[in-house]
């Protein structure tokens, strides 16, 4: 298959953005599924990896691989120094303070539950109370609720308007009590697209002296984020959503507050002095970085922030702003398609169902035409009981789709009203 | 679009569109609720077993075609049967819906769902209600997951 060819029509402030060029580094995308041109739609469960991460994947273990952080050998200062660099690329990358305060995790989810682990588990007690939103992941309650077992604390939910919108005041409300010992709410919903109102939330948290966490899995590759803007005190995201590798992810916290916090895990590289009778651990960012972690991918992380901030996170939201309001024009002629989640703030993502037609049913047809998107609770199932809804469809996009893409989705949903008509 | 036509066989849209059976029985000898966590669905099974005859049998539920309609093919196949003859006929079913074997005998409509084996990840659609009828024999307290 040749590359889909770049917009047609496309807005004078886009036609600089060679998408041409943009899906050329993606080898996967230049495929057929089932005799059909790939349409990648499912961008927010997983993105595609460009070739430099390959790459950079591929180049770590053919020519420098060894352990990180102890050997004296060539090979290990080569691997420990490009693990290394990455710490300091994500640092620029979020605008943190210090390398020290960038902890290497296997993703959001192991980010939050060393937060709930550590951070909670030592400053939570019997009746305190923990915020989120109703929109959140399953990731960003879960652990929460599983530290609310263990301690006897209180999770309450912020609840959001039908159009998808977090209730500022309800939210607000809920950190009167006394008792909130910390916020942790998504930045950019992964069932309604929703860009929350992170910096407002830090503030209102802030005034009280909560400690707030953002689950930032959505919002890295699409919108620039600054945590010393932001003022948050925790900050996680993955490798895999943001043209890196799966198995590796970030927590940002500040050093002041991971400097009391307990480890998360014990092990090898951890540590300052081991006896039997005691152990010293490391200072930061080792002491929460315990057994060999994640070499090749910690690489291919940095590989992957390299090759987005060459191509700048402006381009991409601008891009994506156009795709998303050409979506969502063009789906909304589909009679009997509604959208879930219609914020005035939103990212590249619609979440649709389609009348008398299970999204199940909407994901194995456009398949077979080649569309691939995601179809189900999307792991936040609190969001589908707001809406009533067993599950929904949900195409969602990134920096290398195209107008032709949102046209070819079209097309098979219609394909699919064909067939159940 | 054509091979689209061997999963979604009209009986089995008949059977989405107008699902057989769909009601709660009021006093059922036997009842029991299916997940399936990958995509939320649910369905629950009622029973009315005398003396080891499916004297009635229903479901109700929110699901994709295909578990709507594998439900419904479901309790016209069970109705009037003989329990013991329940697990045979569900690994027949079993076989048809996760094998290239050739379809064996006595399933009926059933074996409109065979469409679903080059579907690998639909097969679950596909069995939700007979595990929910296999929890309901075996009196299953928790909602049975089909993972």
């Amino acid at each position: 298959m040749s590359a889909l060819p770049a917009f047609t029509n496309a807005p004078a402030e886009n036609t600089e953005l060679d998408l041409t060029g943009i899906r050329a580094d993606f080898p996967i995308l230049r495929q057929r599924i089932h005799g059909k041109p790939l349409v990648y739609l499912d961008n927010a469960a997983s993105v595609q990896k460009p070739k430099v991460v390959i790459d950079a994947i591929s180049e770590c273990y053919s020519s420098y691989y060894a352990n990180i952080h102890r050997g004296v050998h060539l090979l290990s200062e080569r691997s420990t120094m490009a693990y290394e660099r990455t710490r300091e690329k994500v640092r620029a990358f979020l605008n943190a303070a210090s390398i020290q305060e960038i902890i290497f995790t296997r993703g959001t989810t192991e980010s939050i539950n060393l937060v709930a682990s550590s951070f909670g588990g030592s400053t939570v007690k019997a009746g305190d109370e923990i915020v989120i939103t109703g929109m959140e992941h399953h990731s960003n309650i879960v652990p929460w609720q599983l530290l609310c077992e263990r301690t006897g604390a209180v999770l309450k939910a912020a609840p959001f308007t039908d159009a998808g919108e977090l209730i500022l005041e309800e939210y607000e409300r809920l950190l009167n009590s006394g008792r909130v010992k910390l916020a942790a709410f998504v930045h950019i919903s992964n069932a309604l697209g929703t860009i929350n109102p992170v910096k407002t939330m830090v503030d209102l948290a802030r005034a009280r002296s909560i400690p707030t966490l953002i689950d930032g899995a959505q919002s890295v590759a699409h919108l620039t984020v600054d945590v010393r803007d932001l003022d948050c005190d925790f900050y996680a995201f993955s490798g895999h959503k943001i043209y890196g590798p799966s198995g590796v992810g970030v927590l940002y916290g500040k050093q002041s507050l991971l400097e009391a916090m307990p480890p998360y895990q014990g092990g090898g590289d951890m540590i300052s002095l081991v006896t039997f009778e005691k152990t010293e651990y490391a200072d930061l960012p080792n002491k929460f970085e315990a057994g060999t972690p994640n070499i090749a991918g910690v690489i291919g992380l940095g590989a992957a922030l390299d090759w987005l901030s060459a191509l700048g996170l402006d381009t991409v939201a601008a891009h994506e702003r156009l795709l998303l309001d050409y979506a969502t024009a063009q789906l909304l002629e589909i009679p009997g398609l509604s959208i879930m989640g219609t914020a005035q703030q939103k990212a590249a993502l619609v979440a649709f169902t389609l009348q008398g037609i299970h999204p199940h049913d909407i994901g194995t047809i456009l398949d077979r035409e080649g569309v691939a998107i995601r179809a189900g609770h999307h792991c936040a199932q609190p969001v589908m009981q707001r809406y009533g809804v067993p599950a929904t469809a949900r195409a969602s996009f990134a920096v290398y789709n195209t107008r032709d893409e949102v046209d070819a989705l079209v097309k098979a949903l219609w394909k699919v009203k064909e067939l159940f008509a | 679009m054509n091979d689209l036509r061997d999963l979604y066989q009209e009986v089995i849209l008949d059977h989405n569109k107008r699902p057989r059976n769909f009601r709660v029985l009021p006093q059922p000898t036997h009842h029991a609720d299916g997940v399936n966590p990958l995509c939320g669905d649910r369905v629950s099974v009622f029973l009315d077993i005398e003396e080891g005859v499916i004297r009635d049998i229903s479901f109700q539920g929110a699901g994709c075609a295909i578990s709507s309609a594998s439900a419904s093919l479901m309790t016209e196949a069970l109705k009037g049967k003989p329990v013991n003859e329940i697990e045979h006929l569900f690994e027949a079913f079993h076989t048809v819906v996760t094998s290239n074997a050739e379809c064996p005998k006595g399933l009926g409509k059933l074996s409109v769902l065979a469409g679903v084996r080059d579907y690998p990840s639909r097969v679950k659609c596909a069995t939700l209600a007979w595990h929910a009828v296999r929890a309901a024999l075996e009196q299953h307290k928790q909602p049975v997951a089909t993972e």
